[in-house]
């Protein structure tokens, strides 16, 4: 490959985050080129489930920046569309509904608290009854002690987004390298950033992003301006398709309290979907064990459990595959979006854990309203860079 | 108490079993078929008994299959299913070892071209096993075409099952390949009296053999009504204006094979060029983890048992059994590899084929993904990983998980992995999600 030209922005990282902010970036006149070590949207983006939520979260930062991106994507694809065309720009997007559903008598307090907080937050929210669940969701489990529905949630397919938004990149003159690894950033004397560097050469820019996702920290280390991201490991499994199993993403009521759990040993809490294919997608378990991609039976197990307890019919299913993948967790489970003090152009957009897919619209915003000095789409203050919990000492 | 598992009840898994037997230990042997022999021996499931009998001390868990193999310390636990697959009342068991022998084979493999979805279209290997198995015969006029010596046999499986057969049709022309390397045609001359009866066959029946030639397409409303033949250039490319049709009521292709590498990538085996990567005493680069027959490379049932052979010697070994050390077999084994080697120079698959495709061409059958939707997704979308571009395309999420169209989407998406890129599933063959739930007994590791 030749020499790569400069650009105003390297964004390091082809997932939907890198690839949001270089969207964003470019909407707002910024020369961007996007770099990725290996192909666009082929690793933590390529194992979501695609979730847009606004219900698995509970009220603060990370909700509002939830109920922004959700307010975003939309408006968003329609801009894509325009630019690029309906058929690079068609990405599944469906607005499906979710449904907490509580099985126990102790999970109906902690719910109706979350629910009252959220619907504070402006999010709809709307508490059914077990019969009317079922109306909505025939092969629910009897077991129901309370039902919440968030019509609001949505999905889209992650890899045709990433891609779509590549494309609107490209089309507005942006580059996209695959194969391409930044091993450093080159520096002037003051400190501030003036280049990426490829192995022997450099892209000159006045300013990278760090999109790595699970590897944020990994190379925000290598650099000289660590921050604290660490992969947390996701399971998944996936039936042979089924006829109109579920409509909408059906969780345990319990996922809420695993999303947010800080702890390294396993978290399995029960989510159940399907896709437009028909396969029913359970998920969804945690982990945090660097990047050991080892199989572990005890968590498909806890999986499939989890599924049966919400939908007992499926334990005739089948499942035809299980895959994992790498969230990228922080310590205070809220994203790291904006400049780094400690490297003037060093900009970071990661941490968003499992909620990536959802949160890339709003992130590439903001991303970008602060770089170019536009009113920000929320409070960009809680997910800034120097917080104690993120910043590390070099 | 010390213990081989061995996964795969064909050729090579079957002499593994018998090896690691032979040197005092104990050997539970995996197999997915209810009888003994794999692909190769296929046993007619009509007749009653087993043509083969392991020792005693080896444990055949027939109509078994592995889903999963987790890594523990110092081993590997083998998850297994046992029951009729479609059946409700498989049992579940997990076995723990410090040996384990992959002998989990191959199977047929052939390019897409138009048409080749269309009923009537089977694989050579699919159409051998229905003859030799069953006693079926796919079609009443049959075709077979593709490439390699195997084509021979299941013409001749089809005629014994009733079927006329057209043409052979080669792609290749394998005698100008045997021609550039003696040595290795010599090394397999025992092969060639084999193949002289296969010759003899054909030609009592009036099978006539052409060279250079393939069907590229298939046509046929329902199904299979004739095909379209041409002779290829050297690249597989159809030489213009050379188009035959021939009236055929099926068709059975067979491109030669490739290995079933779902439980060698499970258990982190390294793949190279294709192949789980072995050393002399068929050790993989994983300790404890031993690779014999078509899943080290492409050699036929002999070289398979010759490779079963020393790979069962050596997992003993590695138990801390006495063992001598398999000295014929590793020569069998050697001169097998010349033998396959040359095989693989006088057979090989050219990129030609690709220019066979049509934008309409399903590619995937599960989910029905046409070339154009994969060129799509690679020239528009810039889609590059396997993992994305299945997701992308929805090309190898299908019931088959790729087994069939992954080499070729990979191929024709030009994929850096192409060989493991669809060979990596922690779940490797579909499991109920209530058998998944169950606590299963653990035999655990010695």
């Amino acid at each position: 490959m030749g020499r790569i030209e400069s650009a105003d922005v390297v964004v390091i990282g082809a997932g939907i985050i890198g690839a949001a902010c270089a969207e964003a970036l470019s909407a707002a006149g910024v020369r961007v080129i996007v770099v990725d070590r290996g192909a666009p949207a082929s690793a933590t983006t390529a194992s979501g489930e695609g979730n847009v939520l606004v219900s698995d979260k509970e009220p603060g930062p990370q909700l509002e920046l939830a109920v922004a991106s959700r307010r975003r994507w939309p408006v968003l694809l329609d801009e894509l569309r325009e630019l690029i065309g309906p058929r690079l720009a068609s990405v599944e997007w469906e607005v499906k509904g979710g449904l907490a559903v509580a099985t126990t008598a102790e999970a109906v307090g902690p719910l109706a608290a979350l629910t009252a907080a959220q619907r504070a937050s402006g999010v709809e929210v709307e508490d059914l009854d077990a019969d009317r669940a079922r109306e909505l969701e025939p092969h629910l489990t009897e077991q129901i002690t309370a039902v919440s529905h968030f019509p609001d949630d949505a999905q889209l397919q992650p890899v045709l987004a990433t891609a779509a938004l590549l494309a609107a990149l490209r089309a507005r003159g942006g580059e996209i390298h695959s194969g391409v690894t930044v091993d450093g950033i080159a520096t002037d004397r003051s400190g501030a950033v003036v280049g990426a560097r490829t192995g022997a050469d450099a892209i000159p820019c006045r300013a990278v992003v760090n999109a790595c996702g699970p590897w944020a920290g990994h190379f925000s280390a290598t650099i000289g301006a660590p921050i604290d991201v660490l992969p947390r490991r996701g399971m998944v499994l996936v039936t042979a398709p089924l006829p109109r199993f579920v409509g909408r993403k059906v969780y345990d009521a319990g996922y809420v309290d695993a999303v947010a759990s800080p702890e390294a040993d396993l978290r399995t809490s029960a989510v159940v979907e399907s896709t437009a294919a028909g396969t029913v997608l359970i998920g969804s378990s945690r982990r945090r064990t660097a990047f050991d991609d080892d199989l572990d039976v005890a968590v498909l197990r806890c999986l499939a459990r989890g599924a049966i307890g919400l939908f007992p019919k499926l334990a005739g299913v089948p499942v035809m595959r299980a895959y994992g993948g790498f969230r990228p967790y922080t310590p205070d489970r809220l994203p790291v979006i904006g400049e780094d003090p400690r490297m003037p152009g060093l900009w970071h957009a990661t941490g968003h854990e499992g909620a990536g897919i959802g949160l890339a619209a709003a992130t590439g915003r903001l991303l970008a309203d602060l770089f170019t000095g536009r009113e920000p789409v929320v409070d960009p203050g809680p997910f800034r860079v120097d917080r104690p919990e993120i910043a590390l000492e070099a | 108490m010390r213990r081989v598992v061995v996964v795969g009840g064909g050729p090579a898994g079957m002499a593994a079993a018998k090896a690691a037997a032979s040197c005092g230990v104990e050997v539970v042997l995996i197999d997915a078929a209810p009888k003994l022999g794999g692909q190769y021996h296929r046993q007619d499931a009509r007749e009653s008994g087993d043509r083969f009998k392991l020792p005693d001390g080896v444990e055949h868990l027939a109509e078994s299959v592995v889903w999963a193999i987790e890594p523990i310390l110092e081993g590997h636990r083998v998850h297994v299913r046992t029951g009729p697959a479609d059946g409700p009342d498989r049992t579940g068991r997990a076995i723990e070892t410090r040996a384990l022998v992959l002998a989990t084979g191959a199977y047929d493999w052939t390019p897409p071209f138009p048409g080749w979805d269309l009923p009537g279209v089977y694989t050579a290997g699919a159409a051998q096993a229905m003859a030799k198995g069953q006693g079926v015969a796919v079609g009443e006029r049959v075709i077979v075409a593709g490439t390699g010596p195997f084509l021979l046999p299941v013409a001749t499986s089809l005629i014994d099952a009733g079927s006329r057969v057209s043409a052979i049709l080669e792609a290749n022309d394998p005698v100008a390949g045997f021609a550039a390397r003696p040595g290795g045609a010599l090394a397999g001359w025992t092969k060639a009296g084999e193949l002289a009866q296969y010759g003899a066959a054909l030609a009592r029946h009036d099978v006539p053999l052409r060279r250079r030639c393939a069907v590229i397409a298939a046509l046929g409303e329902d199904r299979v009504e004739a095909v379209l033949a041409a002779r290829l250039d050297e690249d597989w490319n159809p030489v213009p204006h050379t188009m035959r049709r021939f009236e055929v009521d099926a068709v059975a292709v067979g491109f030669g094979f490739t290995p079933q590498l779902e439980s060698a990538v499970a258990a982190r085996c390294e793949i190279e060029g294709g192949f789980v990567a072995v050393n002399a005493a068929q050790g993989t680069s994983v300790p404890g983890v031993f690779a014999a027959g078509e899943l080290t490379g492409i050699g036929g049932a002999d070289l398979a048992a010759a490779e079963g052979a020393v790979a069962g010697a050596a997992a003993a070994k590695r138990l801390g059994a006495k063992v001598r050390a398999p000295i014929g077999a590793m020569r069998r084994a050697r001169v097998g590899r010349r033998f396959a080697a040359a095989l693989a120079e006088a057979y090989p698959v050219r990129p030609g084929w690709r220019g066979w495709l049509r934008d309409g061409t399903i590619v995937c059958r599960c989910e029905e993904v046409a070339y154009g939707e994969i060129r799509h997704a690679v020239e528009d979308l810039d889609v590059g990983g396997a993992r994305s571009l299945k997701l992308a395309t929805r090309a190898g999420l299908g019931l088959c998980q790729g087994r069939i169209c992954g080499r070729n989407v990979a191929e024709l998406a030009s994929l850096p992995d192409a060989a493991d890129a669809f060979a990596r599933r922690p779940v490797a063959v579909p499991v109920r999600l209530g058998e998944l739930a169950e606590d299963v007994p653990v035999d655990e590791a010695p």
